[in-house]
């Protein structure tokens, strides 16, 4: 397959100024306030060299304030942070000219066609000439945009706006790929396409930071990852660590009123019960005692499937809506 | 610098700075030959409709027929125009809507090579509005000769001098709206006392005074001579000027635009 090749043929060399090993990305105690309000509040990141590196939370958890700090587009009220080994504050372009990004909402220059974007782009990074034809046309190709490469932005969907987003940050050919939300607002075929290209970027070698509201993306591309709340890391893990960790193997999704639930089910031992509106969530190590108590309740519906990293997610920061 | 340099530390720019100027040069080329016609077909309107028209009852201004007195000033204040809206409105927009500094700043490039970029780009767009004046004034009969040339340099010029307050209103403004206050209080009565359309001196002696604090005055002292064939009266001090404001203007919209995106 075209697309395979082009992972392979740039697959990550060691990355300078890290030890095989070693972190990409360090922070200790980064902070951010805006206008005295914490956005961000001390937090400590390990960011390991190759593989996908994830960061959960609610809106306004300061995934993004995060983010762009690592960029160097916002400074720190405090803490340290290192990318490559560099100080941020002080190697800010070397950083920038090794790492790829794909922002939160999608900026592709609107004056110029889908081509002159990543050629505009290569520009600003200075590449040479000669590299850069050869590089657009594989990314158009690695993204599926060759037949748009003449077209104007405004024409583009949403889902090649995001594709082209993706390919802009690859033009530098990045040892760091850092993705704020990069499927977010996608159809379901484009959200598959780009966790492929994003799991080929992976397996040649370089570092992904991405955040997602998605947690079956999490479990999908992430390796590790964080979740954040109120500014501060509240857990850290693999998925399925994280999962083993704080949630019991199976939930059995129920309708019905909860004081018939609590009667019914809360006297099980290694039972949890939780409720968001209408909806009952029982955790539980075994289903079938559950499942044979609701049996004896006609009428009454009920699913049941393995807990998963939402069931992580809700249950440490909390059932109720954010930023109400 | 890029990541932590906001207010007071003096602006470093660096080669990134012709990039972006190459960005909008790039940009520009693509609707060039759209804005072609009405490069060329404005200022003859402006030139026979007024210097013709208004020349014939007014004769001779300043020593010079009232068309190469008017030529000369509207070649300055053209200059003052394209500078400053591309400074306030152009800049505006990639700041906020396009983000295309947001996507910059994600490169090598700091906000430095940003502002320095534009502010050459502003000049440049003067000199670019003001050449095809300058060849319709010349067909008219309204350039003294082929040293009008020199003047080439001044409109760039003039178009740094007047792309700092206005790439500083962009750093301030909420929205568009904000520059509706800076046209109408400040670029609109230039435009109209700084001796484009008459000399100062028909001026009241206060107005005189106030005129000469403000750049267009010293942009048209300049201007004028150099298109009419002779040396400037008073070049150095008009020179200090224009170029006091262009330096005062990069160092504040570099501190505003730098607090703006880098926050
Ligand atoms: N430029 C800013 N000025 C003031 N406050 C800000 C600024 N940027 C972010 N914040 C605040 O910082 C907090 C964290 O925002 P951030 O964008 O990092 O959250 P997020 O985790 O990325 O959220 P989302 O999932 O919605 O993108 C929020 O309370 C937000 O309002
Ligand atoms: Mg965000």
């Amino acid at each position: 397959m075209q697309d395979q090749e082009w992972a392979l043929e740039h697959p990550q060399g060691p990355v300078a100024g890290v030890a095989p090993g070693g972190s990409v990305v360090v922070a200790r105690g980064l902070t951010k306030a805006f206008d005295g309000r914490l956005a961000v509040r001390g937090i400590d990141l390990d960011v390991p060299q190759g593989g996908c590196f994830g960061f959960l939370g609610p809106n306004g958890a300061g995934k993004t304030t995060t983010l762009r700090m690592i960029l160097g587009q916002s400074p720190p009220s405090s803490g340290t942070l290192s990318v490559f080994g560099l100080p941020v504050e002080r190697s800010i372009r070397e950083i920038r000219a090794r790492t790829g990004v794909v922002p939160q909402a999608d900026n592709a220059d609107p004056d110029f066609t889908v081509a002159e974007n990543l050629r505009m782009y290569a520009r600003y990074f200075r590449l040479p000439r000669a590299v850069v034809a050869p590089r657009v046309r594989e990314l158009l190709e690695f993204m599926e945009l060759a037949d748009r490469a003449d077209d104007p932005i405004k024409s583009l969907s949403g889902g090649m706006k995001r594709r082209l987003t993706i390919a802009r940050a690859l033009i530098n050919d990045p040892e760091l790929i850092i993705l704020d939300e990069p499927t977010t607002g996608l159809d379901p075929q484009v959200r598959r396409m780009i966790w492929n290209r994003l799991r080929q970027l992976g397996h040649a070698g370089k570092t992904l930071l991405l955040t997602t509201h998605y947690m079956d993306e999490a479990e999908r591309l992430c390796d590790d990852l964080v979740v954040m709340d109120g500014g501060r890391i509240i857990a850290q893990g693999a998925p399925r660590a994280l999962v083993e960790a704080h949630v019991e193997p199976y939930v059995v999704e129920i309708q019905g009123d909860a004081a018939t639930l609590q009667r019914l089910l809360g006297s099980l031992p290694g039972v949890r019960l939780e409720r968001v509106g209408e909806t009952g969530y029982c955790y539980t190590a075994s289903l079938a005692p559950v499942l044979e108590r609701l049996g004896q309740v006609p009428g009454i519906s009920h699913r049941h499937r393995p807990t998963t990293l939402e069931d992580v997610f809700l249950r440490i920061t909390g059932h109720e809506l954010r930023e109400a | 610098m890029g990541a932590s340099t906001p207010i007071a530390i003096l602006p470093r720019p660096r080669g990134g700075a012709f990039i972006v100027w190459l960005r909008n040069l790039l940009v520009w080329r693509k609707l060039m030959v759209a804005g072609l016609f009405l490069a060329f077909g404005e200022p003859f309107v402006y030139l026979l409709g007024l210097g013709y028209g208004l020349g014939r009852f007014i004769g001779e201004v300043g020593g010079l027929p009232y068309l190469a007195f008017l030529a000369s000033g509207l070649l300055a204040s053209s200059a003052m125009n394209a500078a400053s809206f591309e400074g306030m409105y152009s800049v505006f927009t990639r700041m906020t809507h396009q983000q295309t500094y947001d996507a910059i700043l994600a490169t090598p490039l700091s906000v430095d090579d940003i502002v320095a970029g534009e502010m050459l780009w502003c000049a440049t767009k003067s000199v670019i509005v003001t050449l095809p004046i300058l060849v319709v004034a010349a067909l008219l009969g309204a350039v003294a000769g082929p040293a009008a040339v020199l003047a080439v340099p001044v409109f760039f010029l003039i178009g740094l001098c007047f792309a700092g307050p206005a790439m500083l209103m962009a750093a301030l403004a909420p929205s568009y709206d904000f520059f509706n206050y800076y046209v109408t209080l400040l670029i609109t009565p230039m435009f109209i006392f700084s001796g484009v359309f008459y000399p100062v001196t028909t001026l009241p002696g206060f107005a005189q005074a106030l005129v000469q604090l403000l750049p267009l005055s010293h942009a048209v002292g300049l201007v004028r001579p150099l298109v009419a064939g002779s040396a400037p009266a008073d070049a150095g001090l008009h020179l200090v000027v224009l170029l006091g404001y262009a330096a005062a203007g990069y160092l504040a919209s570099t501190w505003f635009i730098r607090r703006r995106l880098v926050r």
